[in-house]
C-alpha cells in the first residue's frame, strides 16, 4: 500500500524498504513532536529542509547538554552527612535538655537539601524548555529513566540530579556498557538500590565482624537484580535466581567512601568486603579478583544480543509506539549489535528508520513531556520550581521520584487516564490565563504543530470565544497531547 | 464553600501516602436479587509485603532464628491461633478476626516464580497464568463475564492500575477543582477527541467521575477538615503564583512528620471507599493500591508505617460500609512475599509465598486458609522462601464464585485463563 502510494511521486526517494515517508512539511513537525519536547518557535522552520538531517545533527560525542548549576554528588552527600550528624547531635542534646529535636540550624540543613534538588529540577525542566538540540534532550531522558533513582530517601533525593549529570548525561552517546558502568558505580544508585551496604558473607569484613561477636553484614541482591532485569538483558533473558545471587555476590565491595576514607562520599571499593571466589552468571564463569570481577559481568550483560533486544524495544516503545514495528525494533538492535553498543549509532539507525516517521501520533505525552511542550510552545520556560513541581505531582509525575526502579511507565493507557484529562485541562486552562492574552493562537496552533495540526482543531482554535479559550483547545488537542 | 474544601484537603493528605484507589461497578449486580448488594474490595499491596511480618508465625519454632532482628517478638504479636500472630500495627484486623471477620491465608503466591516485582505485578493483576499472558485485568473481566454492564470508577492518582484495565472502561479521580461538564471548554473537547479511540471515552468518564466524587463526599459528609494551601497539588488555575508551593520533597517528608495524621487520611481514604460503595447505583468491586512494601534495608520502621496505613485504611472500609459490611468481602494481598532469612541489611529479599488476608461481614468463622508448610530448612522453597501451598487465583476464584455467584466455567478459561488446576477455596462465605 505504501508503495503504491509513494510511487505517485516521481523521482521522489521518499521510501526506503517498502515504507513510505510523509513529506517534508509533516517530518518536520514529527522531528520537533515525536523526537523532540514540542515545537518552540520556528523550529519546524529550521527542520523542514532536512527533518531528519536536523536530528542526526544533535548527536555529539560529548553526551547530552547539561542543566544549569548545581553542586556534584561528593559536595551533596557531605551536606547529608553534616545533616545526620547534626541530628543525631541534637537528639542526643534533646536527651540531656529536654529541647527540640530539630533544632533550627538542623531544619535549615534538611531544607537547603530539599531545595538544592528542587533546583535540580527546575534546571534540568529550563533546559528542555529552552533548548535547541531538543532530541538530544528526550534522548538524554529516556536514558536517566532507564537507569531510574527515586528520591526514597534525604540522601537519594539530593543525588538524584547530579547522578544524571555525573553518570547519564556525559554518556548517552557512548558507548552502553560504559554507561552501565558509570551507573552502576555512582553513589546515588549505589544508595537507592542498596548495593552500598552489601557485604559478602565470606568477606574479611564479615569474618572481622563475627570473631567481635557483633551481626555480620550480608547480602543484598537488589541492585544486582535489577541491572539484569531492568537494565541490561531484561526478564526474559532466562536468568534464575543463582544467577541473580552469584552477581550480587560479585557486586560486593562496591560502595560509597565514608568521610575518613581515601574517596570521601565517592564511589570507593572495598576489598574487604568483597565475597571471595569465582562467580558464575548465566552460564559463564568470572575468575576475577576485585571489583574487576563485577566489572566483566556488566561488560559481558552489555555484549549480549538480550540485551541488545530489550533497549531496542525500549526505545521504539519510547519514541515510536506502545507497540513498535518489529523492523524497527530489528534495526535498532542490529545497529546496538554491529557497532559493539554504541548509542550514537543507535540514535542515527532511529532517526534513519523510515518506520519511526509514521504520520499517527501514536505516543500519549507524559506529564513531563506535556509541561515542557506547553513552555516551549510560547517560547517560555518555568519561572520556580513552585510552579512545575505541583503540576507534575497532581498529574502522577512527582520530581525525582518514579514508582518503582522500573521509571515512569511509557504507554498511553497508564497516562490517558480520566482524571488525569482532568487535570490536564485544569493546567491548560491556568496556563492559559496566564500567557494567552498576548498571544495570536491561530498563530501559535501553525508554529507548535505545523503540518500535524488538523483541521478540526485548527477550525476550534479559530472559533473560539477568547483567546484563552483558544489556547487550552490548543494545548488539550489530540495533536498536542500526542506526538 | 466549605464543602469542595474540606473535600480537597482530605483527598490531598490521602494522595501524599503513595495511595491509589479504583472503582469498577455495574448495573448488571443490580438484576439479580440476593447478589445485587454484594461488595468486593481488593487490596493490592505493590513492592512485595513480608507476608511473616503481616502474620508472624511466632509458634512455629524456626520463626525467631530465620528472622533474627526483623522478628516480631512473640508477646508483641497479636495472637490468632497457638502458630500465628498479627503484626501489633494490625489491632483493627484483629478486633475483627476475633469477630470470626478476618483471616489470613499464610502461604500463598500467585503462579509467578520470578520475584520480579513487575512480573510478578502483572500475573498478579492479569490473572494469567504466566506473564504476558493478556494484557487486561481480571477485575475488568470479571465485569465482562457477569454481563454488559455500566462502569463507574475512580482512581486517587492519576494512572490507572492494570487490574481494571480492560475492555470496560474503568475510571479514575484524584484531588483537585473539578470541571464542570457543561461548560464551554469539554463540549468543545468532547468534540475534537470523537475520533481518538483513548482521549475520548477517557475524557467523558473523567466527566462523569467528577460528578460522582462529589456525591460521595457529601455522602461521607465529613468534619471540616482545616485547609492548608500549601500543601496543595493542583489548584484551581494550575499554576497560580499566590500558591506558596513546596520543592518537590518537603511534602514526603511531612507525611513521615505527620505519621498519625497519615494514619487518619488512609482511615478517612477506606471511608471515602464505602462513601462511593454505599451510594445506590454505585461501584460493587474496587481495587485500592498501596505502595511502599519493598523492603531491603531497614524493614522493621517501614512495615510498622506500612502496615499502620493498611489497618486504617481496612478499619475505614469497614465503618464506613456499616451495615454493608456484611455484604462485602474484602481481599488484601501482595505479588510476592520475602526471604524468610533476614539479609545483611537489616530487610528481606524477594520470596515467593506470604499472607494474604481475607476480611468481610459475610466471612466464615474458620482457621487459617490454605496450610501452612512451616518454616523448617527442607520446608523452605528453593531453601529461601515461605513455600506456598496455595495458588492466589484460588482464592480470588472462591470469594468471586461464592460471594459474586460468578460461573464456574467462565472463572477456569476467562476471569483466569486455564486455571482450571487452581481450585476455587470453598467456605469462605
Amino acid at each position: 500500500m505504501g508503495k503504491q502510494r509513494a510511487q505517485g511521486k516521481t523521482g521522489d526517494a521518499r521510501e526506503t524498504n517498502g515504507v513510505s515517508l510523509p513529506s517534508n512539511d509533516l517530518m518536520a513537525a514529527i522531528a520537533a513532536t515525536r523526537f523532540g519536547l514540542g515545537a518552540r518557535p520556528g523550529e519546524i522552520d529550521a527542520a523542514r529542509d532536512d527533518p531528519r538531517g536536523f536530528l542526526a545533527a544533535q548527536i555529539r560525542p560529548e553526551g547530552a547538554d547539561q542543566p544549569q548549576g548545581g553542586e556534584d554528588s561528593a559536595q551533596r552527600l557531605a551536606e547529608v552527612s553534616d545533616y545526620q550528624m547534626q541530628k543525631r547531635d541534637a537528639k542526643a542534646a534533646q536527651k540531656d535538655m529536654g529541647g527540640d529535636a530539630k533544632s533550627a540550624p538542623v531544619k535549615d540543613l534538611q531544607k537547603d537539601l530539599r531545595d538544592q534538588a528542587g533546583d535540580d529540577f527546575l534546571a534540568r525542566a529550563r533546559l528542555g524548555a529552552t533548548t535547541d538540540a531538543a532530541f538530544r534532550e528526550r534522548w538524554a531522558l529516556f536514558w536517566a529513566n532507564h537507569f531510574t533513582v527515586s528520591a526514597t530517601s534525604l540522601a537519594v533525593g539530593a543525588v538524584a540530579g547530579p547522578f544524571e549529570r555525573e553518570a547519564i548525561r556525559p554518556h548517552v552517546f557512548g558507548r552502553f556498557e560504559d554507561l552501565l558502568v558509570a551507573s552502576s558505580t555512582h553513589p546515588a544508585m549505589l544508595l537507592y538500590l542498596d548495593q552500598a551496604q552489601s557485604v559478602g558473607p565470606n568477606s574479611r569484613a564479615a569474618q572481622y565482624q563475627r570473631k567481635a561477636g557483633k551481626t555480620a553484614g550480608g547480602l543484598n541482591e537488589n541492585l544486582a537484580r535489577e541491572i539484569l532485569e531492568l537494565h541490561t538483558v531484561g526478564v526474559d533473558a532466562g536468568y534464575h535466581q543463582a544467577d541473580v545471587t552469584e552477581f550480587a555476590r560479585a557486586m560486593t565491595g562496591f560502595s560509597i567512601g565514608r568521610p575518613k576514607d581515601p574517596s570521601p562520599h565517592r564511589f570507593l571499593f572495598r576489598d574487604n568486603a568483597h565475597e571471595p571466589g569465582a562467580r558464575t552468571v548465566m552460564g559463564r564463569r568470572y575468575a576475577q579478583e576485585g571489583q574487576a570481577q563485577a566489572l566483566a559481568v556488566m561488560r559481558a550483560l552489555a555484549a549480549s544480543p538480550h540485551t541488545a533486544y530489550h533497549l531496542a524495544t525500549k526505545l521504539a516503545v519510547h519514541f515510536v509506539s506502545d507497540t513498535p514495528p518489529p523492523a524497527l525494533v530489528a534495526r535498532l538492535r542490529k545497529a546496538y549489535l554491529d557497532s559493539d553498543g554504541r548509542l550514537d549509532e543507535v540514535a542515527r539507525a532511529l532517526v534513519a528508520a523510515p518506520e519511526a516517521w509514521d504520520p499517527v501520533a501514536a505516543k500519549f505525552k507524559t506529564p513531563y513531556e506535556f509541561a515542557i511542550s506547553t513552555w516551549r510552545s510560547v517560547d517560555a520556560q518555568p519561572s520556580g520550581i513552585d510552579k512545575l513541581a505541583p503540576v507534575l505531582t497532581g498529574l502522577g509525575q512527582k520530581p525525582f521520584s518514579a514508582p518503582s526502579p522500573k521509571g515512569w511507565a511509557d504507554e498511553a493507557q497508564v497516562w490517558c487516564a480520566p482524571d488525569a484529562l482532568i487535570k490536564r485541562l485544569r493546567f491548560s486552562e491556568g496556563f492559559a490565563a496566564v500567557v494567552a492574552d498576548r498571544l495570536d493562537p491561530s498563530l501559535l496552533a501553525q508554529t507548535a504543530l505545523g503540518a500535524r495540526l488538523t483541521p478540526p482543531v485548527a477550525k476550534a482554535v479559530a472559533r473560539a470565544e477568547t483567546r484563552r479559550e483558544a489556547m487550552a483547545l490548543l494545548l488539550m488537542s489530540p495533536e498536542f497531547q500526542r506526538r | 464553600m466549605t464543602a469542595p474544601l474540606s473535600r480537597r484537603s482530605l483527598l490531598l493528605q490521602v494522595a501524599g501516602l503513595g495511595v491509589s484507589v479504583s472503582f469498577l461497578g455495574g448495573s448488571a449486580f443490580a438484576a439479580d436479587g440476593a447478589m445485587a448488594r454484594r461488595k468486593l474490595v481488593v487490596v493490592i499491596c505493590r513492592g512485595g509485603m513480608d507476608g511473616l511480618t503481616v502474620s508472624p508465625p511466632v509458634g512455629d519454632p524456626d520463626y525467631a532464628a530465620l528472622r533474627g532482628a526483623v522478628a516480631v517478638a512473640p508477646d508483641q504479636a497479636l495472637k490468632l491461633d497457638g502458630t500465628f500472630g498479627l503484626h501489633p500495627a494490625l489491632q483493627s484486623v484483629h478486633a475483627l478476626a476475633l469477630k470470626g471477620q478476618a483471616r489470613i491465608a499464610p502461604a500463598i503466591a500467585s503462579p509467578d516464580r520470578a520475584r520480579s516485582h513487575f512480573e510478578a505485578q502483572d500475573v498478579l493483576e492479569t490473572g494469567a497464568a504466566q506473564v504476558y499472558g493478556v494484557s487486561t485485568g481480571w477485575l475488568n473481566r470479571t465485569l465482562e463475564v457477569m454481563g454488559p454492564s455500566r462502569v463507574e470508577g475512580l482512581s486517587v492518582g492519576a494512572t490507572a492500575p492494570l487490574i481494571l484495565r480492560g475492555k470496560v472502561q474503568a475510571a479514575s479521580w484524584s484531588p483537585g477543582k473539578g470541571v464542570d461538564e457543561t461548560a464551554r471548554l469539554p463540549t468543545l473537547l468532547q468534540d475534537l477527541y470523537k475520533a481518538d479511540p483513548l482521549m475520548g471515552p477517557a475524557f467523558a468518564r473523567g466527566l462523569e467521575t467528577e460528578a460522582m466524587a462529589q456525591a460521595a463526599m457529601t455522602a461521607l459528609n465529613p468534619a471540616p477538615v482545616p485547609v492548608s494551601t500549601d500543601t496543595t497539588a493542583m489548584n484551581g488555575s494550575g499554576m497560580a503564583p499566590q500558591v506558596a508551593a513546596s520543592p518537590p520533597m518537603a511534602q514526603d517528608a511531612r507525611a513521615i512528620a505527620g505519621q498519625r495524621q497519615g494514619r487518619e487520611a488512609a482511615r478517612k481514604l477506606g471511608a471515602t471507599l464505602a462513601g462511593f460503595m454505599v451510594q445506590d447505583g454505585g461501584p460493587r468491586i474496587a481495587a485500592i493500591s498501596l505502595d511502599g512494601w519493598d523492603t531491603h534495608a531497614g524493614q522493621v520502621g517501614q512495615l510498622n508505617t506500612r502496615l499502620s496505613y493498611l489497618d486504617a485504611v481496612l478499619d475505614g472500609l469497614n465503618t464506613g460500609l456499616g451495615d454493608e459490611w456484611r455484604n462485602t468481602v474484602v481481599v488484601a494481598a501482595t505479588e510476592f512475599g520475602r526471604t524468610a532469612r533476614v539479609n545483611g541489611t537489616g530487610g528481606t529479599d524477594h520470596g515467593t509465598g506470604s499472607t494474604a488476608l481475607v476480611l468481610g461481614g459475610r466471612l466464615k468463622a474458620g482457621g487459617i486458609i490454605g496450610d501452612w508448610p512451616s518454616l523448617k530448612q527442607e520446608a523452605l522453597f528453593e531453601n529461601r522462601d515461605v513455600r506456598p501451598t496455595l495458588d492466589m487465583r484460588g482464592l480470588f476464584k472462591g470469594v468471586l464464585a461464592d460471594h459474586l455467584g460468578v460461573d464456574r466455567a467462565a472463572l477456569d478459561a476467562t476471569v483466569f485463563p486455564d486455571s482450571a488446576d487452581a481450585k476455587p477455596v470453598t467456605d469462605l462465605v
